[in-house]
């Protein structure tokens, strides 16, 4: 079980963080994937495909876990105030010090285009523990909302992160 | 580019395309740069054996973003990813630097799937795979799923 310290969080909203989708940025995440599509990169294969423009592959949009800690782009502009920000020394106060990524599933609905703005809003849709092979384990789910500069929902991702107990660095 | 999937096919049971990958060190800090991940886990070793995990770890994000990248080169542009998962089984550890460029032999892994099933459905041309990322000794160290939609030579 855990503490009310904890699961008060379950349902609070994480910032909503606009960014900006720079052609740069999906060049060096394509890059560092060892990905050569021409739609990531090449300006005139792109401007022919049906994309018409440049585009980030699916997962560009990385589920933003790490709340507080510096991440793919910083926020431009935070448009709601962050109401998880206690859950993580919360679940450390509780004695999960420790932080693993657990995984992700998306669901995809929309190619996202070189030079778009995508507004990401973030929710606590869950925070469990579960006693595992090498111990006990809090998950705290995340759901986040993608949506364009059109106001299209262009993806939806609920992203898990595990907490081991223990200290930060044990 | 690949020559483009469709739908007709692709076989209930059949294999996706394999995709082979070299994780390095210089890998997870492109990739750290890349993805914004600056967790120290995965690039210095003295916190990652601090924390328990021996040495320096493979970001499961990169993890899950070859997996996607395995899908989306079999597919080809006319496919389209529709949902996508993930769950991070095992640790897997980069290889070391031996120049500026190159990599020290070691491991390689390989992304696989497999077709679970074939459909239309609201009128889209469906296929279901379980995918996943093998280490050198064959070990599935990342578990998957996707739904992509494909193109019909009709």
């Amino acid at each position: 079980m855990l503490p009310e310290e904890v699961t008060k969080f379950i349902g609070k909203k994480g910032p909503t963080s606009v960014f900006e989708v720079e052609r740069e940025a999906i060049r060096r995440f394509a890059d560092s994937v060892d990905d050569s599509n021409p739609l990531y990169y090449d300006e005139d294969y792109a401007r022919k495909s049906k994309h018409g423009t440049i585009i980030a592959p699916p997962g560009f949009i990385s589920a933003p876990w790490f709340n507080g800690r510096p991440r793919k782009w910083a926020a431009r502009a935070e448009t709601a105030p962050d109401e998880t920000a206690g859950l993580l020394p919360a679940l450390v106060g509780a004695g999960y010090g420790r932080v693993l990524d657990g995984g992700i599933e998306y669901e995809f609905l929309k190619p996202i285009k070189a030079g778009d703005t995508i507004t990401s809003t973030t929710e606590i849709a869950d925070v469990t523990v579960r006693e595992g092979r090498s111990g006990k384990m809090a998950f705290i789910i995340r759901q986040i909302t993608y949506t364009n500069q059109h106001g299209e929902v262009v993806a939806e991702a609920r992203g898990t992160s595990i907490h081991p107990e223990g200290s930060p660095e044990s | 580019m690949a020559k483009q999937l469709y739908w007709e096919d692709v076989k209930d049971g059949g294999e996706v395309t394999p995709l082979s990958k070299v994780a390095t060190q210089q890998t997870l800090v492109k990739w750290a740069g890349a993805s914004g991940d600056f967790v120290p886990l995965h690039y210095d070793d003295q916190f990652a054996a601090a924390s328990g995990v021996g040495s320096s770890i493979v970001h499961g994000a990169l993890k899950r973003q070859w997996l996607v990248h395995l899908m989306t080169d079999w597919i080809g542009e006319d496919g389209f990813l529709k949902k996508f998962s993930c769950q991070y089984r095992q640790m897997d550890y980069p290889r070391k630097m031996k120049s500026l460029t190159e990599p020290l032999d070691g491991e390689t892994w390989l992304c696989k799937g497999t077709v679970t099933k074939k459909y239309v459905e609201g009128g889209d041309h469906l296929v279901d795979c379980n995918i996943w990322v093998e280490n050198g000794k064959g070990e599935k160290t990342t578990l998957g799923a996707a739904t992509v939609v494909l193109p019909t030579k009709g």
